[in-house]
């Protein structure tokens, strides 16, 4: 059972790495939405170092939004989806490791150019540990709960703004408590708190959402 | 008397029961609604803060309290669906979906009628407004995820899964904006904190949410006859129906 | 193939018509059961109910006394289904395709046992190739090479196999399914192609359009 979740993660990474432009799109996304609110809200430091947070949050809801056509259309549309369901292993741990390659590909690369992006707002540097720690800890629920509302979707016509309408109630959670550690520790709260339940969050989606996202699957594919 | 419920579980006997009860709770639904707001605008005393304009809470808070009980109806009728297998179960909850999309809609509303002779604006993003327009977007979700879908069953059952996903998520987004809301609002009051509550303020809601329950009732059941008439428009008493109607 | 798949009194509704209601039949070892009918008459929806992949709307399949929708992954394990869809990926190439349909399915096979699986499709040579620059027929082969691997899997349901196949390519593939049915295996399968294909335990059941 073990070589077959390995199987499938490295499959997803295979795939995603010969088909580079889609992983590379959502990151440049993720960097242009950061970019266009200064743009927006005018280029006071003082503003931008408050809004920065909530900014880096938001940008990356989007983009972990946008990359969720990802998951589970391709393989839907070719078949091999089907035959996941009929394998050996049972199909919530295959979707696990789906999620988790996914969010390799698509969320750990948010996590990592976050930090130069909150330099850009000025972000106080010893801070940006906690910025780093709630999109690491935040981006792999996004990607579990976001795996549900993909799964729900499977198929149907305007399914990217259907997605985006179901998932993004289910994500504000997460992003207040998110965007709420970085903003306590720079008020001087420190973020531990806001940290510890991300933690707790990520747990329970993980053991939780893989097992409501193969449901929508089964539910899906009839 | 005892009552073989399962009598009710299929479309065909369910549908005249339904008609009645709706006729039935319709016409209380207008009674407790008069006596409600008779209560609420010419019986309860005048507010020392907030004067008249605070007579909206007798619409606001029975909303908001409906609009989040018919969210956990609607998700228990699509788990029971869910987990039986029951046509007349999905059917009930797509009944509900639209009745709570409009109860979170008149708490919006209604809240921001109040808040702007109370507070000077439109909106606040109090924790409540906050939830309600979030819950606003679970119940659109719900109808818009059923709307794409063609096929009633797959319909039902990924209704079912989003609604119990939702019905999970709902405590936890509550308190997760009442948090923010606290945190970033310091010391301030909040817009639906509602004034000290005089016998008569406190009858006037609860009339008023029964007559919002009565309400419901009659028009989740008219609701839940059109979808079983569109549902079933091939079985045999589908068609009687229509013919002797029209 | 010890135990019998039993589809019980089967009913089909796929939107608001009624494809085929009150379908009963029993697979054992050694049966070639073709499902034949006109198009749209149900024949993959009957296949799909069959594999677990669609519930019924009324009626339901056991495997060895139990459904198999209780069952999952333990009546999955013993069953190889093929689709209209090929499930290969196209920037994966073949060898690489047929070896995670393997591992998911529970099957062990080597790069050797993969090569030579695509070798007796008539692949040789092409296993390295993305499924993307393969034609129509050598990708249904690429998917059909599952049973080159799948002797030991009891149960093979097989939708349409022979499309966009050539003679040779046909022939290849019926001697497999033979060869699985005289092993004791069974083979569940839909054909527009008439040629029979000639094994002991052959039968077939016609779904009439609306019947």
């Amino acid at each position: 059972m073990i070589a077959a979740l390995r199987c499938v993660i490295v499959r997803d990474l295979r795939l995603a790495a010969r088909r580079s432009s889609d992983v590379l799109t959502v990151l440049l996304f993720f960097v242009i939405v950061v970019s266009l609110f200064p743009l927006g809200v005018g280029p006071d430091p003082k503003l931008l170092r408050v809004v920065a947070p909530g900014v880096l949050w938001v940008a990356a809801l989007l983009a972990s939004m946008l990359a969720l056509g990802r998951v589970f259309a391709q393989d839907h549309a070719d078949g091999t989806l089907e035959q996941m369901m009929m394998g050996a292993t049972p199909l919530g741990l295959v979707v696990a490791a789906k999620v988790l390659a996914h969010w390799l590909v698509t969320g750990l690369p948010l996590v990592l150019i976050s930090p130069i992006l909150a330099l850009q707002f000025d972000f106080p540097q010893d801070l940006l540990g906690v910025l780093i720690l709630s999109l690491a800890l935040g981006t792999p629920i996004l990607g579990l709960i976001g795996a549900i509302g993909a799964a729900l979707t499977l198929g149907l016509r305007g399914a990217g703004a259907l997605l985006s309408l179901l998932v993004l109630p289910l994500y504000v959670p997460v992003l207040i408590i998110g965007a709420g550690a970085a903003d306590a520790a720079a008020s001087g709260l420190g973020g531990q708190a806001q940290l510890l339940i991300l933690g707790a969050m990520l747990i329970v989606a993980a053991a939780f959402a893989p097992w409501a996202s193969a449901a929508a699957l089964r539910i899906s594919v009839e | 008397m005892s009552v073989n419920w399962f009598k009710y579980s299929s479309p065909q006997t369910f549908f005249p029961l339904a008609g009645r009860l709706a006729l039935g709770f319709g016409a209380l639904a207008v009674f407790t609604c008069a006596v409600g707001l008779y209560l609420g605008f010419f019986v309860a005393p005048t507010d020392a803060q907030q004067g008249e304009s605070y007579r909206i809470i007798f619409i606001h808070v029975p909303a908001a309290w409906m609009s989040m009980f018919l969210y956990v109806v609607m998700a228990f009728w699509a788990g029971i669906g869910l987990a039986f297998n029951t046509r007349l179960s999905g059917m009930m909850a797509s009944a509900v979906a639209p009745t709570g999309a409009l109860f979170t809609f008149i708490a919006l509303w209604t809240g921001s009628l109040w808040g702007k002779p109370a507070w000077g604006t439109w909106w606040v993003w109090d924790a409540r407004l906050t939830s309600e327009l979030i819950l606003l977007f679970l119940y659109f979700g719900f109808m818009a995820l059923q709307a794409a879908i063609d096929d009633p069953r797959r319909a039902d059952r990924a209704g079912a899964v989003l609604a119990l996903v939702g019905v999970v998520n709902v405590p936890i987004i509550y308190f997760s904006v009442k948090w923010w809301n606290t945190l970033h609002q310091g010391a301030s009051v909040s817009l639906t904190k509602a004034p000290t509550m005089a016998a008569t303020m406190l009858a006037g809601m609860l009339v008023m949410i029964f007559a919002f329950w009565f309400y419901s009732i009659a028009a989740v059941m008219l609701r839940a006859r059109c979808i079983m008439l569109e549902r079933e428009r091939a079985s045999e008493w589908a068609g009687q129906y229509a013919r002797g109607v029209a | 193939m010890q135990t019998p798949l039993e589809a019980i009194d089967l009913c089909c509704v796929r939107g608001e018509r009624t494809l085929f209601e009150g379908l009963s039949f029993t697979l054992k070892g050694g049966d070639l059961l073709r499902i034949g009918g006109p198009n749209g008459s149900g024949k993959t929806s009957l296949l799909r109910i069959a594999c677990g992949l669609l519930e019924p709307e009324s009626g339901e399949v056991r495997w060895g006394g139990e459904s198999i929708l209780r069952l999952k992954e333990e009546f999955w394990v013993r069953l190889l289904y093929i689709g209209h869809a090929n499930a290969l990926k196209d920037d994966m190439s073949a060898a690489e395709n047929l070896g995670v349909a393997s591992t998911l399915a529970g099957i062990v096979a080597d790069r050797r046992q993969v090569a030579e699986a695509l070798a007796r499709l008539g692949l040789a040579g092409r296993e390295n190739l993305p499924v993307r620059v393969l034609s129509q027929g050598q990708r249904r082969r690429a998917a059909l090479a599952r049973l080159a691997l799948g002797a030991a899997v009891p149960l093979w349901v097989l939708d349409e196999p022979f499309t966009a196949l050539d003679a040779k390519a046909v022939e290849n593939v019926q001697e497999l399914m033979r060869g699985h049915v005289s092993r004791g295996g069974a083979v569940l399968y839909t054909t527009h192609h008439e040629a029979d294909i000639g094994a002991a335990g052959s039968r077939r059941i016609d779904l009439a359009g609306g019947k």
